[in-house]
């Protein structure tokens, strides 16, 4: 087996690894987080925008 | 699942959203990012089509229609800020269907240019391994590596993501550069011999034209820094910056990529070659270069695939936040702000496209579906200037010699497809039935999921003429 074998074997693992992260996180976020906030975002909608409005009001 | 938020969220009030964090710098690097590996290989195939001063026509000439694609986009993208890009625009400006078939090229292209990239990255490294002795490797876990690791990047953030696309691209534009300096342009014929090399038009100008189809890979892509838009802190100001001075960065590279390989590589030789820049440095003898060049190719192709991750996961996430397809891809990660799902679920599409199917076939499809893209904007611009004339919405850009660009592109457009049509009729003929069927099954299907009333949400006034 030479170094190719191994890089290989590797990129396998890690590729495997890399997806199962991905896999179980995006379960816990859908387990810990109610549907309608994960989809609640909005287009158009400027979050800069509605912070420094909202630091205006404040003031 | 729970319904409950917990105490330790990162979401901002009851909204989550994108995470407005880029700048000019960003949209460059994503913009020059996508296209730059078309400079490190496939443009030369314009050369094999009606030789090297065709290729050099067919760089101006697609360099002029991205330039008036990089002007349209960068006007109605001040306007229209939102992730999903010219679907956005489609959406508001023309309407739902054309806005489905648009982030269908949208997916599409970047999609199959991401499969087609990490199957080269992968082949890459082959090639290095057959020059050590290791013959027949198997590119497979690698074209698998490269796809779950730039997913997994963009998984974790933008700004993180287009960052490191930013630094590797311009390494592999730094590359361009050396090798151009390394060949001594200042005397022509002592290393580049253009006198010998350049043989006219071997195929007449019909081969001019039959090269304008390869001559898209100089730019593919430039017009995905619109699907940044809702994630920049400021997209009146960061989309238009980055796109225009990409399309100048992309013709000077082409120019650059051009002058070297049809200096060095004659053109029968050139018009077939997988890596021309790469084979340019091994003609100049340079160890130094030759490393210098494949570690520029291989970046390149990291940054296109990285960016096409990116603008692909907007266009799906688009599409799911409208409904076009399942909510479900509409979600964004409450401590990333990344459309996580729209970016895992394109992870098994690209990879079946990169070990399943042809590569030029992969890439063809990318082009037309790009292709398709550019004809839209045509009459996308005309009709945005109709119903919303300047002076009554806020633009932040204004391209000039409105209607040239869009007259000029629509030709330029046409030539291609006529282009595409003398070399790969099948493939255009089979895109085209594929956007057909998916049409009819949005208009009779999928449609009537949409909430229609939700869908328009740029705070315009009443267009003229309604």
């Amino acid at each position: 087996m030479d170094m190719w074998n191994i890089a290989e074997y590797l990129a396998w693992g890690i590729s495997g690894l890399l997806i199962v992260w991905m896999v179980v996180d995006a379960i816990r976020v859908g387990m810990t987080y109610d549907e309608a906030l994960l989809q609640s975002s909005r287009e158009g909608a400027d979050e800069l925008l509605e912070q420094s409005a909202g630091k205006v009001d404040a003031s | 699942m729970s319904t409950t938020t917990p105490a330790t969220t990162t979401v901002h009030g009851d909204r989550i959203s994108l995470l407005k964090v880029l700048g000019p710098a960003h949209i460059w690097g994503l913009g020059v990012g996508i296209v730059l590996v078309g400079e490190f290989m496939g443009w030369n195939f314009a050369v094999g089509k009606g030789g090297a001063l065709a290729a050099l026509i067919a760089c101006w000439v697609i360099g002029l229609l991205y330039t008036c694609v990089a002007m349209i986009d960068s006007e109605v993208t001040s306007t229209v800020a939102a992730a999903g890009g010219q679907y956005a625009q489609a959406k508001h400006i023309i309407g739902p269907l054309m806005a489905f078939n648009v982030a269908l090229y949208l997916v599409m292209a970047y999609t199959m240019l991401e499969a087609g990239n990490a199957f080269i990255a992968a082949d890459l490294l082959r090639t290095v391994a057959g020059q050590t002795g290791h013959a027949d490797l198997n590119i497979t876990p690698f074209i698998l590596l490269v796809i779950t690791s730039l997913a997994w990047l963009n998984y974790r953030g933008v700004f993180m993501t287009l960052t490191f696309n930013y630094i590797i691209t311009a390494i592999a534009f730094l590359s361009i550069l050396v090798l151009y300096v390394s060949v001594a342009p200042w005397t022509p014929g002592e290393v580049v011999k253009h006198d010998q090399l350049l043989t006219g038009l071997p195929y007449g100008w019909i081969g001019v034209v039959a090269s304008l189809q390869f001559g898209m890979w100089y730019y593919l892509g430039i017009e995905g820094t619109c699907q940044a838009a809702e994630e920049c802190r400021s997209p009146g100001r960061s989309i238009p910056l980055g796109t225009i001075t990409g399309i100048v960065t992309l013709i000077i590279a082409a120019s650059l990529t051009w002058y070297v390989a049809t200096g060095l590589i004659p053109w029968e030789y050139l018009g077939q070659a997988y890596t021309p820049l790469y084979d340019a440095a091994t003609i100049t003898g340079s160890k130094l270069l030759m490393v210098v060049l494949f570690v520029g190719t291989l970046l390149s192709t990291l940054a296109s695939a990285n960016g096409c991750i990116n603008d692909a996961s907007r266009a799906w996430f688009s599409m799911g936040r409208d409904r076009y397809m399942p909510q479900w891809f509409g979600a964004v990660h409450p401590r990333y702000r990344t459309p996580f799902r729209s970016i895992m679920f394109l992870i098994p599409v690209a990879y079946v496209a990169a070990t399943q199917l042809p590569v030029d076939g992969v890439i063809t499809f990318s082009i037309l579906a790009g292709l398709l893209g550019y004809t839209f904007m045509s009459f996308n611009i005309v009709r945005f200037r109709q119903l919303w004339p300047l002076g009554v919405i806020k633009r932040a850009y204004v391209h000039p010699f409105h209607p040239l660009p869009a007259v000029v592109l629509f030709i330029l457009c046409m030539a291609v497809y006529f282009a595409t049509f003398l070399g790969y009729a099948d493939y255009l003929i089979s895109i085209l039935v594929f956007f057909i069927v998916a049409s009819l099954w949005f208009s009779m299907h999928r449609y009537k999921y949409v909430r229609r009333g939700d869908q328009f949400t740029m705070p315009w006034p009443r267009p003229r003429g309604y």
